[in-house]
């Protein structure tokens, strides 16, 4: 009860104190308000390129085991070296790994080539056409906004059809059907059987919106007669992804013949890596941001301490008035206190005021908001730098002598 | 019992390198309801007298009793505890708060002891109905007459229905009529039972009380009844 009539004393001084200095409190907040809308912006961009990464990694998929002869992340020109010696990763091989594995919901092979596609008068050239079996819409989780994917007797026989991306619909149809027409991949005809929903853009990569999906061994006959192959395995929900890899590897080694001692010759790959990497990649430059954030508070808070002094002296005599009448050490002490995290706390809306529109802007580029967390961060923030920065100057006030302090002009 | 026991009080201060003894060996009683003047040329003592009696300052040697309770060796927190539950001060330049109404400022003491919001406001307008000033409750300071600044100091003096009435040249910043009022005021409260203790230099003023103690080189040099006036 005592505290917390103390306390909205404290807040009634610390909003006349500011009221009666405006333009002392203005320019003071001025370094928190920097300092603050520097914190702001850097969490919301952290955010932002966290979320349009986590996006564009989604296609990927989480559960999904990507056995190929290279690894997505190469750290080195040695590594890069070795990788290229590898040997192949031939169809045939794909073929029996998937007669081996058991713990998988589905299972696809693919490889993809560079195709021009044509449909009438129109024309796109380096398009990816991508070369798979039936299972895969299983394993990428695909939708499709027409039509149908293709089927089981398709890729195992090699029908020249194909399933289109949405993009690849919308430049080669303008919103037509696309289905049951023909497209020409290098010069010959595929019937277009579905088209696939759109799943928008991955960070660089190139999205299933802008490929062409065909069956596998017409991809053989038509464009590569010797796949470099990726096998995709979607593991089974019963069965941890450690497992799930650490099986898959040895039945790769023993179809690829490893001998015992030697190191892979293949790579597994999976999201979680390039996330890792990401997660790396993003703690640095969050601790770059924040030393620098750090910086400047620093220096507004400096800024703060000093104007808390100057408000002290100036109240002296208050000070004094107040603990003639019983105001204990801990009031005086709260009192400013309240009043730098006041005036730092009003820096932090103002600063927020100022990173709203920021964000909006940057929003053209990724996907940033003022989350409540960076709000709630940023006004916790500036309330410490407050306490942190006005406490020297509080105490001096609050260890005051009484009869010295009503001494004073 | 004494009010106020005051046993070889000694107030020391050391000045570049200098002691100064402002106050030697004093002693000194002072009961419930007593009216006392405090007189004394400056340097005299009497300030640093006024400052330990109203437990804003500590002796250097001796003991001092306030209400049966030794406040001579209390910290800083304690004393300020004692103040507000026990002294009223009135101060020769008001010393109320500049940037709050009449009414805050009398509602100070009682913030500080903790009563909640309503009770204060409730006590807060009694005190500053009782020196007459409850059209003037919103006002600044500022926006005062001195006359009217010093009732707001005795409304805030009295609020916590302290012991003593502790009140340094009351009359020093006021012009002779109005200065008169306080003393009128101040006499009324004597009539009423408060324990009143005023520091002054000035004969006229001193004489208001009914016990007028002199301090001369640190030294009570005189402690004798008034007589009453015709």
């Amino acid at each position: 009860m005592k505290l917390l009539g103390e306390f909205t004393e404290g807040l009634r001084i610390a909003w006349t104190a500011i009221r009666a200095n405006k333009l002392r409190s203005a320019l003071t907040t001025l370094g928190i308000i920097i300092g603050i809308v520097t914190v702001t912006l850097m969490g919301t961009a952290i955010e932002g390129l966290n979320a349009a990464f986590m996006n564009s990694v989604s296609s990927i998929g989480a559960d999904v085991l990507y056995v190929q002869r290279r690894d997505w992340l190469i750290r080195s020109h040695q590594e890069w070296i070795e990788m290229r010696k590898r040997r192949e990763f031939t169809l045939d091989q794909a073929k029996e790994i998937m007669d081996r594995v058991d713990f998988a919901q589905a299972m696809a092979p693919g490889d993809s080539h560079r195709a021009s596609v044509k449909y009438g008068e129109r024309s796109a050239d380096g398009v990816r056409v991508f070369g798979t079996t039936w299972e895969f819409a299983r394993v990428a989780s695909l939708e499709l906004m027409e039509g149908r994917f293709l089927s089981a007797a398709e890729t195992d026989g090699g029908r020249p059809v194909c399933v289109i991306g949405s993009e690849v619909a919308t430049n080669l149809f303008e919103g037509n059907p696309a289905v049951g027409h023909r497209l020409r991949l290098n010069g010959r005809g595929y019937e277009v059987v579905g088209v696939l929903e759109k799943r928008g853009s991955a960070l660089g990569g190139e999205s299933i919106d802008s490929q062409v999906v065909i069956p596998m061994r017409n991809f053989t006959l038509d464009f590569d007669p010797t796949p470099d192959i990726t096998l995709q395995v979607k593991v089974s929900e019963m069965m941890s992804l450690d497992d799930a890899r650490e099986e898959l590897r040895n039945i790769v080694r023993r179809v690829r013949r490893v001998p015992p001692g030697d190191p892979d010759d293949f790579s597994i790959n999976q999201q979680d890596q390039l996330v890792n990497m990401f997660r790396q990649v993003a703690g640095t430059i969050g601790g770059v941001g924040l030393f620098i954030t750090g910086l400047s508070l620093f220096v507004g808070g400096i800024g703060i301490m000093n104007i808390m002094f100057v408000s002290v002296a100036e109240r002296t005599k208050e000070i004094g008035i107040r603990k003639a009448i019983g105001a204990k050490r801990r009031t005086i002490l709260i009192q400013f206190l309240i009043e730098a995290a006041a005036i730092c706390l009003l820096g932090g809306l103002m600063a927020l005021a100022i990173s709203w529109p920021v964000t909006l802007a940057m929003r053209q580029f990724i996907p940033a908001t003022l989350s409540p967390l960076v709000v709630s961060l940023a006004l916790a923030v500036s309330a410490l730098t407050g306490i942190v920065a006005g406490f020297l100057p509080a105490w001096r006030a609050a260890r005051m002598d009484p009869v010295d302090a009503l001494r004073s002009e | 019992m004494a009010l106020i026991r005051l046993q070889n009080i000694s107030r020391r201060y050391q000045m570049g390198g200098e002691t100064i003894h402002a106050l030697r060996e004093i002693s000194l009683e002072i009961e419930r309801g007593e009216y006392v003047a405090i007189m004394g040329p400056s340097g005299s003592g009497k300030s640093t007298l006024m400052n330990l009696i109203g437990c804003l300052d500590t002796p250097t040697t001796g003991r001092y009793e306030l209400n049966g309770t030794d406040v001579s060796g209390m910290d800083d927190n304690r004393l300020a505890e004692v103040r507000n539950r026990e002294i009223g001060f009135v101060f020769q330049t008001f010393n109320l708060l500049p940037r709050s109404s009449a009414l805050h400022n009398v509602e100070l003491p009682l913030i500080y002891a903790g009563l909640r919001a309503e009770e204060r406001r409730q006590v807060a307008l009694q005190a500053i109905r009782d020196v007459g000033l409850e059209d003037r409750m919103h006002h600044r300071p500022n926006e005062l007459s001195g006359g009217q600044r010093q009732r707001v100091a005795v409304a805030r003096a009295l609020v916590n229905k302290p012991s003593i009435l502790l009140a340094d040249e009351p009359t020093g910043n006021l012009d002779s009529r109005t200065g008169e009022e306080i003393m009128a005021l101040f006499a009324q409260l004597s009539n009423r039972g408060n324990t009143i203790i005023l520091v002054t230099h000035e004969e006229e003023v001193a004489l208001n009380a009914r016990r007028i103690l002199r301090i001369r080189d640190g030294l009570i040099a005189s402690d004798d009844p008034v007589a009453p006036r015709p």
